[in-house]
């Protein structure tokens, strides 16, 4: 966005810019939820820590929403449902894994379970934690704002964290 | 050249009325997010824009630019026109809503509404009970289970709440002797003039019935999200799912309310303090109170059972109208 001759009231902006500001700005995930994490992430969502206040609210139709945040343990007996979930839900869309169990097998290292949700759908952000605190997928969800952006500047977004927010260590800024 | 100058005042006078209620629905979304979150003690959006002024803008730029997804085994046809059958019977109630009296601006006469008909009443109920059509068109053609249950659901509690409704108008019509919106306005002068000291008990049923109609709380079951994923919508996406919301919660329900302002509160009538605008700034207020009461109600309450609903629709609130018709009644022939 380029704004003309100082405060005279001319912004100048590209249809891509536009898009992809509506676009971070009103992220609708699904309400999946697979174990423990999910816990936390409806605790994100309600009052106290209130993801509505960047545009977030949880969608029970995977047709309408725009996030996949793969909240807990996947098992193999529940992955062809997760996929078939990410496949219903329409472009453009983005998926957050939270904790270590989705992100790549936890404290599971056993036939029964999925070592990574990245292997049978593309992950954009990992969210580390077990379960991760409402703070740290509050970061997740702001790291993917940040990911959108960068896309649409070309750039690309590989930022790995040098401690995840925790209650005792909130975000800062 | 007349019928030219009416037509093309017409036409504008649409234009602006459909444009308006649109960026108002838009709008009306974010107050509900408001209220919600500071109902529910948090905040609501927030981050923006001005304290989430922007909100609706960027839903309404992500939703019209998402996938719009078909699926294949969707009755195509039914599919598109439910989206439509569901919004545009809806905003066509606003073609009979009067908003104020006739003002004169420029030498010019300006009507606040698009028509003044005599039968305005029944063409409100009438547009209200073909929105019906768009939601059971949808649950059949999406052919999925979830949108079937839900699409029956609203089926079975709109058919019984429209007969409590248009039994609970025949009072006010009564009163005023006609059905044009405007002459019903203009029955009702001072504070004690307006209908709703007289009719009680309608207006508790039309109350009622507003909240069964729009989809809100204490009837929701047609998107109850722990039953069925999102109702019967579940398989729409993009705008072709904008338009459901934005018809059944905000343009519905600005629509009754306006309604109700009308049936009950007096309309624009009011005391002459803010000079020659004072009759839209009373309509606009009361009929803002009126959407604000149903936003707190749908926040507020828990949900009836399915089975509840329709019992309340056909052994509670029909009998409650017949009641309150024959009493207006008797009340009307004996005071001539």
């Amino acid at each position: 966005m380029a704004i003309i001759g100082g405060n005279n009231g001319i912004i100048l902006t590209t249809v891509e810019e536009v898009l992809s500001w509506g676009r971070r700005n009103s992220l609708w995930p699904v309400s999946i939820g697979l174990a423990c994490c999910a816990i936390e992430m409806m605790h994100t969502a309600a009052s106290r820590f209130d993801t509505d206040r960047m545009g977030i609210i949880f969608r029970g139709s995977p047709r309408q929403s725009d996030v996949l945040i793969v909240a807990g343990t996947v098992v193999n007996k529940v992955a062809p449902m997760l996929k078939l979930i990410y496949d219903q839900m329409p472009d453009p869309k983005w998926v957050i894994s939270m904790g270590g169990c989705s992100s790549g097998g936890g404290p599971f290292p056993t036939y029964s379970t999925l070592q990574g949700v990245d292997r049978i759908i593309p992950v954009d952000v990992y969210v580390p934690g077990c379960p991760p605190t409402p703070q740290a997928l509050l970061w997740g969800i702001l790291q993917l704002q940040k990911k959108i952006k960068a896309k649409q500047e070309g750039r690309e977004l590989k930022e790995i964290p040098v401690r995840t927010p925790t209650a005792s260590f909130p975000i800062k800024g | 050249m007349e019928l030219l100058a009416v037509t093309i005042g017409i036409v504008i006078k649409s234009l602006i009325f459909i444009i308006g209620m649109f960026l108002l629905a838009a709008y009306l979304t974010l107050v509900e997010r408001k209220f919600a979150g500071h109902v529910q003690q948090r905040p609501g959006p927030l981050h923006v824009g001005f304290h989430g002024l922007l909100q609706p803008i960027a839903d309404a730029l992500k939703v019209l630019t998402k996938e719009d997804i078909v699926p294949n085994f969707v009755d195509k046809k039914l599919f598109y026109l439910a989206s439509l059958m569901a919004f545009v019977p809806a905003i066509m109630i606003l073609a009979v809503i009067p908003f104020g009296e006739p003002i004169k601006l420029f030498g010019l006469e300006i009507k606040p509404y698009i028509s003044d008909v005599n039968v305005a009443l029944i063409l409100a109920l009438a547009f209200g009970s073909i929105s019906i059509y768009g939601v059971i068109f949808a649950g059949w053609a999406s052919n999925s289970k979830y949108p079937m249950i839900g699409g029956l659901r609203k089926a079975a509690v709109l058919i019984g709440y429209e007969v409590a409704l248009g039994f609970a108008l025949v009072g006010p019509i009564m009163l005023a002797g006609s059905f044009s919106l405007r002459e019903i306005v203009e029955a009702q002068q001072g504070f004690f003039g307006a209908f709703i000291w007289y009719q009680p008990l309608a207006f508790v049923v039309y109350l009622f019935s507003v909240l069964a109609e729009t989809g809100r709380t204490p009837f929701d079951v047609q998107e109850a999200e722990a039953e069925l994923v999102a109702g019967y919508n579940t398989e729409y996406s993009g705008m072709k799912f904008g338009l459901f919301p934005l018809a059944e919660w905000y343009i519905a329900t600005f629509v009754l309310s306006a309604l109700a302002v009308i049936l009950f509160f007096g309309g624009w009538n009011g005391p002459h303090i803010f000079g020659a605008l004072s009759p839209y700034i009373w309509f606009l207020t009361k009929l803002f109170l009126v959407f604000m009461f149903l936003l707190w109600v749908h926040w507020t309450l828990p949900r009836y059972r399915v089975d509840q609903i329709t019992e309340i629709a056909w052994k509670v609130m029909l009998p409650l109208t017949f009641l309150n018709i024959f009493i207006t009644a008797g009340i009307v022939i004996l005071k001539g």
